[in-house]
């Protein structure tokens, strides 16, 4: 009880300390001096403030402290440890809190990595970040408090949804968030630019880490989520085109786009406004996000509550920052002219500008799919979805001049590129589409398409292998990034290919028989665990002359009571093997569904290759300083 | 006539404006192509004819009405007022049982039978699909 009244009151307090902020920024603004001390300090007060609020929360789920609201509603006294500490964060009024901790926190590192940068610029960050930090503590002390009282005080919570109880789910909130609130940064530190016409090569550069930051724990974030489904929720698929995960996929999608428009900044002091636009629409697709997920609007597992009045306040609060925001720009931006004129047909900003066009295609592909069900329910009341099929359609096509432009791209120079000696280029294609042709010649739909959309990734494989023994360590981070990418088509490109799947109701002891598969089950043993019953199946998989043993699993927790599935996945470098069971009520039939999944691991590792291009691109800077 | 640099400009925006209308229009068709509509047992039975469209029905599963054989599952959608007949083979979510909110997606047969190439999972035990609330409610 005492860690949730701590709590309570530091967050109050951290609010407070909001205003002499404010103040202090205000009047350093006028003068010229240098940045004036105080505004550090208070900053660091806040930031303090706020991880004893946290960690007051924090100590409340691992005692579990019953009398504070959201403990009782998400923890139970059986949980695991680890469990109750990721509890923190598995819902609604414990997440804010962690978004306002990486905010107070973004800023406070922000203050002190930016010593060398113009003191208006730091101040107006400061004031902008201010704003969006003052949005987060109301609307937590209004209407999300994590720290109301419950009398009388009961004995027991209600528990943290079992499928939740997973380590890499345990850490994907907290990922995803540092990419999301990363990205706060560089709205305010965009806006507080403009606003002083400091959008240069000096800001580039020191912005360019910052989105590099949010960039690789917005990537790691989604990673963790997709696994986390692959394995967990039993559908043997790592992207199902669900809202939820579509709000995710926006802001990296438009956090990717600003990526490559600021190198065209730093390199050639262009594309200014673009920046601009982009680092307003990355932050502000994050909190739509947050609003799409949080409010209830959307139905998956991250919504917690639905409380009309948090959609409300989310929503005018996006709509203030985005009125700010355009204003400012409209006001303050002046068009960078002075490069406008030099953009040639053939050069790498060209190939890049292409490609940020196809991702802001991508972008809007997906924003439509997302929120047209939204809008058509509450014009018409009509209830649609929309699937895979629409995406699919969408964007498949356009992966392949996206897929050949990326190739080109590191092939091209600065300013004006020629063509001489790139007959190379042509050679890599042809080889590429054999390859393909080679590969898929036995499946026979839509032949011509997929034979040069394999192509095209195997294309921009090739250049990017090719780039490692030519240009050695000049351009090592979008060498690997790109060549992450290729693979990752490439591995969901086959895995989508040649999956396949089993689907069948067996009894305990019956067997069933394809041309390709016998499954045997064979038995079923019940074990007790701390704080559910196991039901552990026995099955033996012949398939040709080789044989399997899978044991998955059906977990019934008791608090709250809810069935899951674990899949037993046995994974190689070449396919994942993936068994699921489950129960049908009251019927001794169990539900079995075996997959092989070609390339599935290659999907992970890739994403982490393009994970560490990032990674290589943000210490190569520090290494060079 | 005019420059070069006015002619190059001119070049850009017809043709930023030509993609722009080339791919509204292909969202467009698209959406129009692959939107599911989600429906009640009672919509189905307003339904003028049966087309070959995908669509999602959604209800309570009627008590007793699960028959499961080694290769689908047949059960009946109610909202109370009307019912559907579904019988589907594939993965079964761990929370489908009777007496509790599904929503099934597949193809239409007739007005009282549906094929089904989907069950929708849920995430826990209290969680009903908001379409499905809204469509009992509505009776």
């Amino acid at each position: 009880m005492i860690y949730s009244s701590i709590g309570y009151y530091s967050l109050i307090f951290g609010l407070i300390v909001s205003f002499p902020i404010f103040f202090y920024s205000i009047r350093n603004f006028r003068n010229e001096e240098v940045l004036d001390y105080k505004i550090i300090t208070l900053s660091f007060t806040q930031l303090f403030l706020v991880v004893l609020s946290f960690l007051g929360l924090v100590l409340s789920f691992i005692y579990s402290d019953f009398s504070n609201e959201t403990v009782f509603n998400n923890s139970h006294t059986t949980k695991p440890l680890f469990y109750k500490i990721s509890g923190t964060w598995g819902n609604h009024e414990g997440s804010l809190l962690l978004w306002l901790l990486v905010l107070t926190f973004f800023i406070f590192l922000f203050l002190i990595k930016s010593k060398n940068l113009l003191k208006k610029y730091r101040i107006l960050t400061v004031l902008f970040q201010q704003i969006i930090i003052i949005g987060f503590f109301v609307f937590l002390i209004k209407s999300s408090n994590p720290f109301n009282y419950i009398f009388p005080i009961p004995n027991e919570g209600l528990g943290l949804n079992p499928i939740l109880q997973d380590p890499a789910l345990a850490i994907h909130p907290p990922i995803l968030y540092l990419g999301y609130v990363g990205s706060s940064i560089i709205f305010s530190s965009a806006l507080a630019a403009t606003t002083l016409n400091y959008i240069s090569k000096t800001w580039a550069i020191h912005i360019k880490s910052w989105v590099l930051y949010s960039w690789i724990f917005l990537t790691l974030g989604i990673l963790l989520g997709s696994i986390w489904a692959y394995y967990e929720l039993g559908w043997g698929g790592f992207w199902f085109w669900d809202p939820v995960e579509n709000v995710s996929l926006m802001p990296w999608l438009a956090l990717t786009t600003l990526l490559h428009c600021i190198l065209v900044l730093e390199k050639r002091s262009n594309l200014g406004s673009w920046a601009i636009i982009l680092s307003i629409a990355t932050f502000t697709l994050s909190m739509c996000g947050t609003f799409l997920v949080r409010s209830g609007i959307l139905n998956s597992v991250h919504t917690f509550a639905n409380d009309p009045e948090r959609g409300l306040f989310i929503l005018t609060f996006l709509f203030v920052l985005i009125f700010i925001s355009l204003l400012i720009f409209f006001i303050f931006n002046k068009s960078d002219n002075q490069n406008s004129g030099s953009f040639f047909l053939l050069s790498k900003e060209t190939s890049i500008l292409i490609n940020n066009w196809f991702m802001m295609y991508f972008l809007s592909v997906v924003l439509i799919g997302t929120l047209y069900p939204i809008f058509l329910d509450v014009v018409t009341s009509h209830k649609i979805s929309i699937g895979p099929p629409f995406y699919h359609k969408l964007i498949i096509p356009f992966l392949i001049p996206f897929l050949i432009f990326m190739a080109i791209g590191s092939q091209l120079k600065w300013i004006k590129s020629g063509l001489e000696g790139k007959l190379y280029n042509v050679v890599f294609f042809l080889i590429s589409l054999l390859i393909s042709f080679y590969i898929i010649k036995n499946l026979d739909n839509n032949f011509l398409i997929n034979t040069i959309l394999i192509g095209s990734a195997f294309y921009l494989f090739l250049i990017t292998i090719r780039d490692f023994f030519f240009k050695k360590f000049k351009s090592i981070a979008q060498n690997i990034a790109h060549f992450g990418f290729s693979l990752l088509i490439l591995s969901i490109l086959f895995n989508n290919f040649f999956s396949s799947e089993l689907i069948t109701n067996l009894k305990v002891g019956e067997s069933f028989k394809n041309d390709r598969f016998e499954i045997i089950f064979n038995d079923l043993k019940k074990v007790q665990e701390k704080n559910y019953v196991s039901f552990e199946g026995n099955f033996s998989i012949k398939e040709k002359k080789n044989q399997d043993q899978f044991k998955p699993e059906l977990r019934v927790y008791n608090q709250p009571n809810i069935i899951t599935s674990e899949a037993d996945i046995k994974t190689t470098f070449y396919t994942d093997k993936f068994i699921t069971m489950n129960t049908v009520q009251n019927e001794e039939y169990f539900n079995i569904r075996y997959q092989i999944k070609p390339f599935m691991v290659w999907i992970w590792i890739s994403v982490l290759l393009i994970t560490s291009g990032g990674l290589i691109s943000l210490f190569k800077k520090k290494y060079a300083k | 006539m005019y420059g070069r640099k006015v002619k190059l400009r001119f070049f850009f925006i017809t043709l930023i404006l030509f993609t722009l209308i080339l791919s509204v229009f292909l969202v467009l068709k698209s959406l129009e192509e692959n939107v599911v509509y989600f429906k009640s047992p009672s919509d189905i039975q307003l339904i003028s004819e049966v087309k070959n469209k995908k669509i999602r029905v959604g209800g309570m599963v009627k008590t007793d009405s699960i028959k499961i054989t080694s290769n689908e599952v047949k059960f009946i959608i109610t909202d109370f007022k009307n019912e559907i007949n579904v019988s589907y083979s594939g993965l079964i979510p761990n929370l489908f049982s009777e007496g509790k909110g599904v929503v099934a997606e597949g193809y239409l047969k007739d007005k009282s039978f549906l094929e089904a190439s989907k069950i929708l999972a849920k995430h826990d035990e209290n969680y009903m699909p908001p379409e499905v609330k809204a469509a009992l409610e509505a009776k």
